[in-house]
């Protein structure tokens, strides 16, 4: 095993190699960079419209990069909530991510740890996903380089995409804002169909934390209520697929 | 000052999760229930997260949400890129609300 890795480190890839699979990356990454335009600009938006700054609508998309939670946030800073609340209800919206990064990595560990750990802010539903679904495209032992290109292509247009929301946010009427509200609910209906398309079962877990997430809301704040829903309604899959592999 | 240290917490929360794997991979071994709840885990939460927030995308019409929703389903039934599922379900919550 070691001498195998010694053998393949002696490989070293040229500084061209490493820029030729950068913008490989980058052209892998074209979909995801597209999908993201309309949902940064409606984060920009609504993150101004609700009164956050354009610091900080910058600095959440750039440190915090995860859709869903950034639009929580926005909501639950709305209704008045500050603190804790809100980053508990972060942490167990994107620990799915965990599970996400357990599957890329488990895939790169060829690629120095230090990489990993850069690569790993730029984990979210889209770019897993391309991620995954590109393997042909990756070969068998992808770079960093390559990744480097699909991850910062995704998160360059969140950003962008975010400060010219930011800066639209004021000008931009009410009634195109509000509609541009449902863009969130879109992406999420457009990644659950496609997997309850596939597999009919996901659509029980799905519609069992959505029925939770009604009836918790009736008597908890959002935030908690989503939190709650989550890690409940998330237990049908331990029956669910237990029931796939008969 | 505290919105600055809030997203600092919601940055550093939702980073660990994400990097954690890189270093503990070799030594983890989930029980088999555990690692389906994990995998249900993005399917649950997007449940969550649309019902009943998708209600109030317009406040005291909750069609509008619906209406948009369904129409971004359908799309994306039909394997529809999910640029379109979004611009679609944008254009059709606005019309909706012009009347």
């Amino acid at each position: 095993m070691t001498a195998m890795r010694e053998e393949q480190l002696q490989r070293v890839p040229t500084a061209t190699t490493y820029s030729k699979d950068y913008w490989q990356g980058l052209k892998l990454a074209v979909p995801v960079i597209l999908g993201y335009l309309p949902i940064a600009i409606s984060f920009g938006v609504l993150a101004v419209q609700t009164g956050i700054s354009f610091f900080h609508s910058l600095l959440m998309s750039m440190t915090v990069y995860a859709g869903a939670s950034q639009f929580m946030a926005l909501n639950m800073l709305a209704i008045g909530t500050v603190g804790l609340e809100i980053v508990l209800a972060t942490f167990i919206l994107n620990l799915r991510h965990f599970v996400m990064s357990i599957s890329l990595f488990s895939r790169l560990e060829h690629i120095p740890k230090r990489w990993q750990a850069v690569l790993a802010h730029g984990i979210t539903d889209e770019s897993f996903a391309l991620a995954s679904m590109k393997r042909e495209e990756l070969g068998s032992r992808p770079t960093a380089a390559i990744y480097l290109g699909i991850f910062s292509g995704a998160f360059g247009m969140w950003v962008i995409g975010t400060a010219a929301g930011a800066m639209i946010g004021n000008v931009v009427p009410g009634a195109l804002s509000d509609s541009m509200g449902i863009a969130l609910y879109a992406l999420f209906i457009g990644l659950l169909v496609p997997a309850i398309r596939a597999y009919w079962k996901i659509g029980i877990i799905a519609a069992a934390s959505a029925g939770l997430s009604w009836i918790f809301s009736m008597y908890f704040s959002e935030g908690w209520a989503i939190v709650l829903a989550t890690v409940i309604g998330s237990f049908a899959g331990v029956w669910v697929f237990k029931e796939a592999e008969k | 000052m505290t919105l600055t240290l809030i997203i600092i917490a919601m940055a550093i929360v939702t980073y660990l999760p994400r990097v954690l794997p890189v270093f503990i991979l070799e030594h983890l071994h989930f029980p088999a229930w555990v690692n389906k709840w994990l995998k249900a885990i993005p399917y649950a939460a997007l449940g969550a997260l649309i019902v009943p927030g998708i209600f109030t995308v317009e406040p005291g019409a909750p069609f509008v949400g619906v209406i948009g929703g369904l129409a971004a389903a359908v799309i994306a039934y039909f394997k529809g890129h999910i640029m379109i599922v979004i611009v679609a379900s944008i254009v059709i919550a606005f019309i909706i609300q012009q009347f």
